[in-house]
């Protein structure tokens, strides 16, 4: 617990009945990029208003190095916030947006402009320090609100959907202008997002959020690869998921079968008899003409579908699902309408307990 | 969270900053409202005084004849202000949403500008003009047309011009912002899917803005009922409403009940009046301003 | 260049609203003017027009009974615009702000003063000044003033809080300032036009008030409105034509003074940008 810097102990919050995040719990490393990522009303921005002050847990703890902050006011922690709107202040130019938690604290004049100028040359926006929020683009804005937050060196810095309001372009260059800053001062970053994207290329570890609970806590490979939910799996990249019956163990590889046929996934603690989901990636799933050993999985080629960078090839399967397998080219072994055998590579697809 | 903390984060700043305007509204609006209601109720004492004793008798005594006909003419003068205003207004409002956003504002601003002038000044104004030897009646004779001044002075006519010329900006403003919100597309659709102008206005323009209008008939009907200042003012102790014979009760009268009663009938009629209001818009929409 | 038959009608449609408007701003316009005219009238009673002077405007001066009153009324619309864009204010921000019991009866409260005739509410103070025994006169006049100005205020100022207001106020706190320092900082620069026009309609509301001011004077002093009313019976004499003049010509240039000034700072900020 001692490289812990923020840590929550089962903490709950309620809007009336509307329980948003049920017994919480996560301890967050010094110096760590953590996302909170999931769909939208799954708890994450009231966690982090939480740590922020702006809303007090129903229940629980939330420590701050090793520190209960409950009766900290905002303005008492030393924890800052990105908005999702920047909500810079449309009266003070960006000279004063950024030394404004200088000027609260009363700091000597001579320091709070050295501090800013500092901190424009951090966000590269030397000689806009007159101009009024007014009349910055959105991404000038962005970087605006990141050094305000970060002029009084807080311990955490807390951003929620930071990046949400640019374009896409914008998006990417500020997501890697951002982990720059991350590494180059090591500060600890919560991040809050909805763009699974965003949080896979940035963090260091994820914390996926559905209504209200964390279904998955690791690094992005863990999670894309090795998802432990089937709500992970289904939120987090493309997945073809079936329900089906362990018939045989060995070791780590469980031979499962179901309505369309037999199939080879990993998979640990399972035995044989329970029913499971399993999870395969498009790009990983293989075809071919002449029968695998190990799988008993036939369909028809329905579709090729153009993604741009991508082939998806959907097979009907003899139960009236489908699966799908991505190419970066369009296989031509095979044509619409074929018969084909499906099979994988056993070690990349992942058996998880079965949730309704 | 401690009950303290609590207490300094959430309950203290409400209290403060809540609590000002919802003391000073008890204080002198509900609290002076509800003892009207209750002084209506008790008697009038042989010197002025208030008899504490529950009675009836200001209700029936706003039957006898001449309360009742006062009442009957307010009530009329202030719904012929009313659909007059409306009639007068509503293409006055009409046309200046139509302008572009920056004249609009310009041209509600002119309407506003005459209305910082004392409003009795402006009533003044209409007496002077219409006075027996004043302009108007100087000039008709000059031209011929009448050979004796008409008597405007203290008529219900004169009256009732003062009525709507201060009644006019409170019909064209709820009426302009409603206009002005109504999505030109909903317009172009109408006209798209072979309505006529007409057709248009009637099916389209007008459900849609009225609650602006709805708003324009509260705001006009309401205090045309309880003025008497139009009435002291041209009516010159003649032509009595409403709001004078209240006045006239809490000054040489002296029938504070009778008065109670009165004032307890004008908010009965606007109450029932804001009901179907909010039956159809919601009160905080309603354009005071 | 040919017309297009829509073209025509929009034009004679164009017209026929112009002059319309032109109408009615006429008549709006006309107690205005005639105001005016008949403060250079020289008569003593405006009976009819009688040749121009500027007696009126000086004579004012000396009327120490209206100037008496003049003041009396700006004393008490200057402390009834203080009070109500005070408590307007707060009011406005703890009534969005906050949930509490009773919030909607005090929200609907509000409307009473701005919907339910002035005379009624005016008597109705009048009968509860009269039961506590509360003397009538200036105190009674303001606290009058007040209960219909500050609906108005609060409304007003209501209007101009927008939704993310809120967060600028957390960023605040979150930087470190606390809530006072928040409110003066952020809150009250955020919300300032909206207290200036409340400022400016609570003080036009007061100055022009004759009902409240009416019911609840006493026998003491009159405001300038109540001066007026009671002069109506033997004449409105032309000196009280030249003060209204006044009065009016301050407000308009004053108007057109702000809305100048306000756009040379825009200016010179924009070029500075």
């Amino acid at each position: 617990m001692s490289d812990s810097i923020v840590t929550l102990i089962d903490v709950e919050k309620s809007f009336g009945k509307n329980k948003v995040v049920k017994k919480m719990n996560i301890e967050i490393k010094e110096g760590e990029f953590l996302t909170l990522l999931g769909p939208s009303g799954c708890g994450k921005t009231t966690t982090l208003r939480m740590i922020a002050g702006f809303e007090e847990a129903s229940s629980g703890i939330i420590m701050v190095q090793g520190e209960s902050i409950e009766d900290k006011e905002p303005f008492e922690r030393e924890v800052n916030t990105v908005f999702q709107n920047y909500a810079l202040f449309p009266h003070m130019s960006v000279f004063d947006n950024i030394g404004y938690a200088l000027k609260i604290r009363k700091k000597p004049k001579n320091e709070i402009t050295k501090r800013v100028n500092e901190m424009l040359d951090l966000i590269q926006l030397k000689g806009y320090e007159n101009r009024k929020p007014d009349a910055l683009s959105g991404g000038q804005k962005q970087r605006v609100a990141i050094a305000r937050a970060l002029i009084n060196n807080p311990k955490v810095l807390l951003l929620d959907e930071p990046l949400g309001a640019l374009d896409l372009k914008l998006r990417k260059q500020m997501q890697v202008e951002l982990k720059r800053l991350q590494k180059k001062l090591g500060i600890t970053f919560i991040y809050v997002t909805h763009d699974q994207e965003e949080a896979l290329t940035m963090s260091d570890r994820i914390a996926i959020m559905n209504e209200g609970v964390i279904e998955q806590l690791a690094t992005p490979s863990e999670i894309y690869d090795r998802p432990i939910t089937k709500f992970v799996a289904g939120f987090i990249g493309e997945s073809n998921i079936f329900d089906g019956k362990v018939i045989e163990v060995h070791d780590e590889i469980l031979v499962i079968e179901n309505s369309a046929g037999t199939i080879m996934a990993k998979g640990s603690g399972f035995k044989v008899g329970e029913i499971v989901h399993v999870s395969i990636r498009p790009e990983y799933v293989k075809v071919s003409i002449d029968p695998v050993e190990g799988f008993n999985l036939k369909g028809t080629v329905r579709d090729f579908l153009y993604m741009g960078t991508v082939v998806n090839t959907v097979i009907d399967l003899k139960d009236n699902t489908e699966i799908k397998y991505s190419r970066f080219e369009k296989d031509d072994d095979f044509k619409e309408r074929d018969s084909v055998n499906i099979y994988w590579n056993p070690e990349k697809a992942v058996v998880i307990k079965y949730k309704k | 969270m401690n009950r303290k903390n609590k207490f300094k984060r959430k309950t203290l700043p409400a209290l403060a900053m809540a609590g000002p305007v919802s003391l000073w509204m008890i204080l002198f609006v509900t609290l002076p409202m509800l003892y009207i209601i209750y002084i209506s109720f008790m008697s009038r004492g042989v010197f002025g005084d208030v008899v504490y004793n529950f009675s009836w008798d200001s209700y029936k005594t706003l039957l006898d004849t001449t309360y009742y006909k006062v009442i009957v003419k307010s009530i009329r003068a202030a719904a012929i202000t009313t659909v007059l205003c409306l009639i007068i207004g509503y293409p006055f409002a009409y046309y200046i949403a139509k302008k572009p956003k920056e004249v609009a504002s310009k041209l509600i601003m002119l309407i506003m500008i005459p209305f910082w002038t004392n409003s009795l000044m402006r009533l003044n104004s209409w007496l002077l003009l219409f006075q027996t030897s004043g302009p108007i009646n100087r000039f008709l004779q000059n031209t011929g047309f009448i050979d004796a001044p008409i008597n405007f002075v203290y008529t219900d006519g004169l009256v009732m011009l003062g009525l709507i010329t201060s009644m006019l900006p409170f019909a064209v403003l709820p009426m302009y912002s409603s206009i002005e919100k109504l999505s030109k597309s909903l317009l172009e659709a109408s006209a798209d899917l072979g309505a006529s102008r007409r057709t248009t206005f009637l099916r389209i323009t007008l459900p849609l803005t009225f609650p602006g209008i709805f708003s324009s008939i509260i705001l006009v009907f309401i205090p045309s009922l309880g003025i008497y200042t139009v009435t002291d003012m041209l009516g010159g102790g003649k032509v009595l409403y409403i709001g004078n014979i209240i006045k006239n009760q809490f000054g040489a009268i002296r029938n504070w009940p009778l008065g109670a009663a009165l004032s307890v009938l004008l908010i009965v009629i606007t109450g029932l009046l804001i009901f179907i209001y909010t039956r159809f818009a919601k009160i905080e929409d309603m354009e005071v301003l | 260049m040919r017309v297009s038959k829509i073209q025509k009608r929009k034009r004679w449609q164009g017209l026929v609203g112009t002059i319309y408007s032109v109408a009615i701003y006429t008549i709006l316009y006309i107690p205005v003017l005639v105001m005016m005219i008949f403060s250079f009238n020289n008569q003593r009673y405006n009976y009819y027009w009688n040749g121009f002077t500027t007696q009126w405007y000086t004579k004012l001066f000396t009327n120490s009974a209206v100037i008496d009153s003049l003041w009396y009324s700006v004393i008490i619309a200057v402390l009834a615009t203080v009070i109500s864009v005070t408590i307007g204010t707060i009011g406005a921000l703890g009534l969005k702000k906050y949930e509490f019991k009773g919030r909607k009866f005090v929200n609907n409260m509000l409307y009473i003063p701005i919907i339910v005739p002035e005379i009624v509410l005016a008597v109705a103070l009048l009968i509860i000044f009269m039961k506590v025994g509360f003397a009538l006169g200036m105190g009674s006049i303001l606290i009058g003033h007040c209960t219909f100005c500050i609906p108005y205020a609060l409304v007003t100022i209501k209007g101009r809080i927008s939704g993310d207001g809120y967060s600028l106020e957390e960023a605040s706190l979150d930087l470190g300032a606390n809530r006072i320092q928040t409110f003066i900082n952020i809150t009250l620069p955020s919300i300032m036009p909206g207290v200036m026009s409340a400022a400016f309609l609570s003080f036009t509301l007061s100055i022009d008030d004759i009902v409240m001011s009416n019911m609840l004077a006493g026998s003491k002093s009159s405001t300038l409105p109540v001066l007026i009313l009671s002069m109506n019976k033997s004449g409105i004499t032309p000196d009280i034509n030249a003060l209204t003049t006044i009065m009016i010509l301050v407000i308009v240039i004053s108007m057109v003074l702000n809305k100048a000034i306000k756009n040379m700072l825009k200016k010179t900020k924009n070029t500075e940008g």
